[in-house]
């Protein structure tokens, strides 16, 4: 009998260890790297869940999509994290995410946020990002760039999120009109990218005096290096908006804990997180503010974004119409 | 008939695996597909610029590379075989920091466009497809020259001494000795390069200039990433695979095997004078592949200081992989290349992965996984596998001649000895293989250093690997770091292969 008891607090005592309950969350490359958010994020939701907070790394948001699409329902991630609004449409097609079914604390978006399946945790305004003092007077907007002979990098669309970006951009401020402005703009398009990384790290090395990145990415010069040259350009269309998102799968077997992580990634613990390691506006301003630097930051006058539907429904023409005005 | 001496079943069993896994993985992702697909035009257009790119990528490495190797292989002085090596460092590179590298040279803020200015001459460009031709040109042409090279070592020293003492001037040798073994060498080179190129992604995309550089494998991607068409990929996939069959099998019908007879593997002493253009050569191809190399490192070495712990445990992941990569591929690639000897065209197989897309192979290796074991924790064991599948063409391309050659000089008096079979190959072509061993093997090694494909699509939980390590950095807006790190990619690559090509060369 006192064996049976041994025994069984053992059985009990293992499974108790084993059970630590894991929470496996799907995101971005950059998200989990030891200068991204990452670690920062894991050490203060496992300070509290009693859980085991595992990033699983999945190149960009569009590689991110479709490694759950591949998985399907027996996938083993309960979040995905670092989808944007040009993906959500598509990604609440599959049907394999789950309602939120929270009640989201009043954001710090630019728009109004209604979705019932994903949930902001950052965003930034799509802008060219330029070198003050190698070009003092950038052009302010797509007609203007055209005119001059300024050079520019961008990013491939179907490669890159920030490239679909710039897309949905051109199409939400000049609709129909919008393959005639990627006529105009060939002849100061040094290059096209795979992705942002490489956009960005040809910047650097003086190959072009533009690059497509975020209102935000001084921020870093600014913060992180001390340098004050770089600036963004605020365009009189309007600057193209990046939500990015996050959501439950509907076939997680930690919905629970899946809830708790969504409701936390709203809290400080979270948000004081971005502006410094992400490099974005948070979606909730952490009640510490803002980090000091972002007040010098160019806040566009107007901010442009195609809902998800949208997006989804013009993707593919948009595509072909940039591939055909770039061909030539 | 010499060729039946040797065992072949490992060498089928070999082809039958590399079979299985490149045309597996795409049957894979084309079951998984919904529906049937098509090619749109867009597709065909990418086809041929993939086409039209590879040509002039191979045809203008290896026709560089030919002057080049000629002068490596009738100079001696020192440091020489310290060039050859560092010379192979582009092909060892991940291809963004390679490009980085072309671009401190060629690039708008450059050196030979800061030259330009000084001279008040307009500058040029590097971006479209000159550009694309020119980055593939400096990947390549090192291991053009190195096969090359391998060609010229080939050619017993007896017949360069008979060609002496027969009063051979350098026209004479060239038509008697090195235009047969150009014959035999020069096809296979041009189908490494041509195979290379037309998987090339990165290079194409980000110095093409634009949509206009589409190149097949983009547009895998995009039907994988962008549009989630499986039956599109696996229908691209497919074409990008028959494509190298085909000229796997061009290739295969033009080479011929040189006659030279057997030799006493003595170091081949030349008599005959050089010119002096020779030094032009070497010293052009030196600072075409070595200057950008050199703003690598040196650009590189600040951001050292600013790197973390994580590239340690990430450089030890990448050795693992790269050591266990290159044992695979020399298992797969030594009985592909013996048992060449006896079923024609079985060495062809081996060029089949890089006929593979990266994507398609790793996408397709993921469906089959899937079901029965998490990914994420056979990440570095399924890398390990593809880089030994992507690996295996430079190997076999490395491994045929020699065993040819071997077998050419030696057949007969094995055959006269009763030498057959596995005594055959470990008495008879392994020790005289070890040259190139070596070099397939730092070759492997040093490929899978530097690969940044499929690790990508399996998402390691830690770490990863030096490259996706690299490439992390660069998305954190750490691009000094990533170029520290890059240092240290560079340094173990090369250090591996040298180690291997050094004990291949310690036998010789």
């Amino acid at each position: 009998m006192r064996l049976a008891f041994i025994a069984a607090g053992l059985v009990v005592g293992t499974s108790a260890l084993a059970d630590t309950p894991v929470l496996t969350v799907y995101t971005y490359d950059s998200f989990v790297s030891e200068w991204g958010p990452g670690p920062v994020v894991e050490a203060a939701f496992e300070e509290t869940c009693g859980c085991d907070l595992q990033f699983v790394a999945a190149g960009d948001g569009a590689a991110l999509l479709s490694r759950v699409r591949l998985e399907g329902e027996r996938s083993e991630a309960d979040i995905v994290l670092g989808l944007d609004t040009n993906l959500t449409a598509a990604a609440a097609e599959t049907e394999l995410f789950a309602p939120h079914g929270l009640t989201a604390p009043e954001l710090d978006l630019p728009i109004a946020w209604d979705d019932p399946t994903f949930l902001p945790f950052d965003w930034g305004y799509f802008a060219f990002v330029h070198d003050a003092e190698k070009l003092p007077e950038p052009p302010t907007d797509f007609k203007a760039l055209a005119k001059s002979d300024v050079s520019i990098l961008i990013q491939d669309p179907r490669s890159s999120t920030p490239g679909l970006g710039l897309l949905m951009w051109v199409k939400a401020a000049y609709g129909d009109e919008a393959g005639a402005v990627w006529e105009s703009l060939a002849d100061n398009i040094v290059t096209v990218t795979p992705g942002w990384s490489e956009a960005y790290g040809l910047f650097l090395d003086g190959e072009a005096d533009m690059v497509l990145s975020y209102t935000t990415s001084p921020a870093y010069h600014l913060i992180a290096e001390d340098d004050p040259t770089k600036g963004a350009v605020a365009f009189t269309e309007g600057n193209y908006l990046q939500v990015e998102v996050a959501g439950m799968l509907a076939g997680t077997d930690q919905p629970e804990l899946a809830a708790q992580f969504l409701d936390f990634m709203l809290t400080d613990g979270f948000q004081g997180a971005i502006p410094t390691t992400n490099w974005m506006y948070p979606a909730k301003t952490p009640s510490g503010g803002l980090p000091e630097g972002f007040e010098t930051l160019t806040i566009p006058e107007k901010a442009l974004l195609l809902s998800s539907k949208d997006a989804a429904a013009v993707r593919d023409d948009a595509v072909r119409e940039w591939q055909g005005a770039l061909s030539q | 008939m010499a060729g039946r001496a040797v065992p072949v079943i490992p060498g089928g069993a070999a082809g039958a695996l590399v079979v299985g896994l490149t045309l597996g993985t795409l049957a894979a992702v084309a079951l998984r597909a919904d529906g049937p697909a098509a090619l749109g035009p867009a597709d065909w257009a990418a086809v041929r610029f993939t086409l039209v790119q590879a040509v002039l990528s191979a045809v203008l490495s290896v026709a560089l590379a030919i002057p080049v190797a000629r002068a490596l292989a009738r100079r001696r002085f020192p440091g020489r075989q310290a060039l050859v090596t560092l010379m192979g460092a582009p092909f060892v590179l991940p291809v963004i920091v390679a490009i980085l590298g072309l671009l401190a040279v060629f690039g708008r803020g450059g050196i030979v466009n800061q030259a330009l200015a000084a001279l008040e001459l307009p500058p040029i460009s590097i971006y479209g497809l000159h550009g694309v031709v020119l980055a593939h040109v400096f990947f390549n042409l090192p291991l053009c020259v190195r096969l090359l090279l391998q060609g010229w070592s080939d050619i017993p020293a007896e017949r360069f001494r008979l060609a002496a003492s027969l009063g051979m001037g350098p026209g004479e040798i060239r038509r008697q000795l090195e235009t047969p073994m150009l014959r035999a060498v020069v096809p296979g080179a041009l189908a490494v390069v041509f195979l290379i190129c037309m998987t090339s992604f990165a290079v194409a995309l980000t110095l093409g200039g634009g949509p206009r550089a589409t190149t097949v494998e983009l547009a895998i991607y995009q039907a994988f990433r962008f549009d989630f068409d499986l039956g599109r990929a696996a229908l691209l996939g497919g074409l990008q695979m028959a494509l190298t069959v085909a000229a796997g099998l061009l290739a295969l019908w033009f080479a011929r095997t040189p006659a030279f007879g057997a030799g006493l593997d003595r170091p081949p002493q030349r008599w005959d004078a050089a010119p002096g253009w020779d030094w032009v050569w070497i010293a052009l191809a030196a600072l075409f592949l070595l200057v950008p190399m050199a703003m690598v490192a040196i650009r590189g070495a600040e951001g050292i200081a600013r790197l973390e712990a994580g590239v340690w445990s990430a450089l030890a992941q990448s050795l693992a992989v790269a050591l266990a990569a290159t044992v695979l591929t020399l298992t797969l690639a030594v009985p592909l290349a013996i048992g060449a000897r006896r079923v024609r065209g079985l060495d062809v197989v081996g060029y089949l992965p890089i006929a593979a897309s990266a994507l398609v192979l790793g996408t397709g290796l993921f469906i089959l996984l899937f079901p029965f074991v998490d990914p994420g924790q056979l990440t570095l064991p399924v890398t390990a596998l593809v880089n030994a599948l992507l690996a295996l063409p430079f190997a076999v391309r490395v491994l045929r001649p020699a065993v040819d050659t071997i077998e050419a000089a030696h057949g007969r008096l094995a055959d006269s000895l009763g030498l057959t079979g596995w005594s055959r190959v470990r008495w008879l072509l392994l020790p005289r293989l070890r040259p190139a061993l070596g070099f397939a093997a730092g070759l492997s090694a040093a490929l899978a250093m530097g690969d940044l494909g499929v690790v990508t699509l399996f998402a390691p939980p830690d770490g990863g690997t030096l490259p996706l390590y690299i490439f992390r950095l660069m998305g954190s807006f750490q691009m000094e770091a990533a170029g520290g790190a890059a240092v240290i990619l560079l340094a173990a690559s090369l250090a591996l292969f040298l180690t291997f090509d050094r004990w291949g060369r310690a036998g010789a």
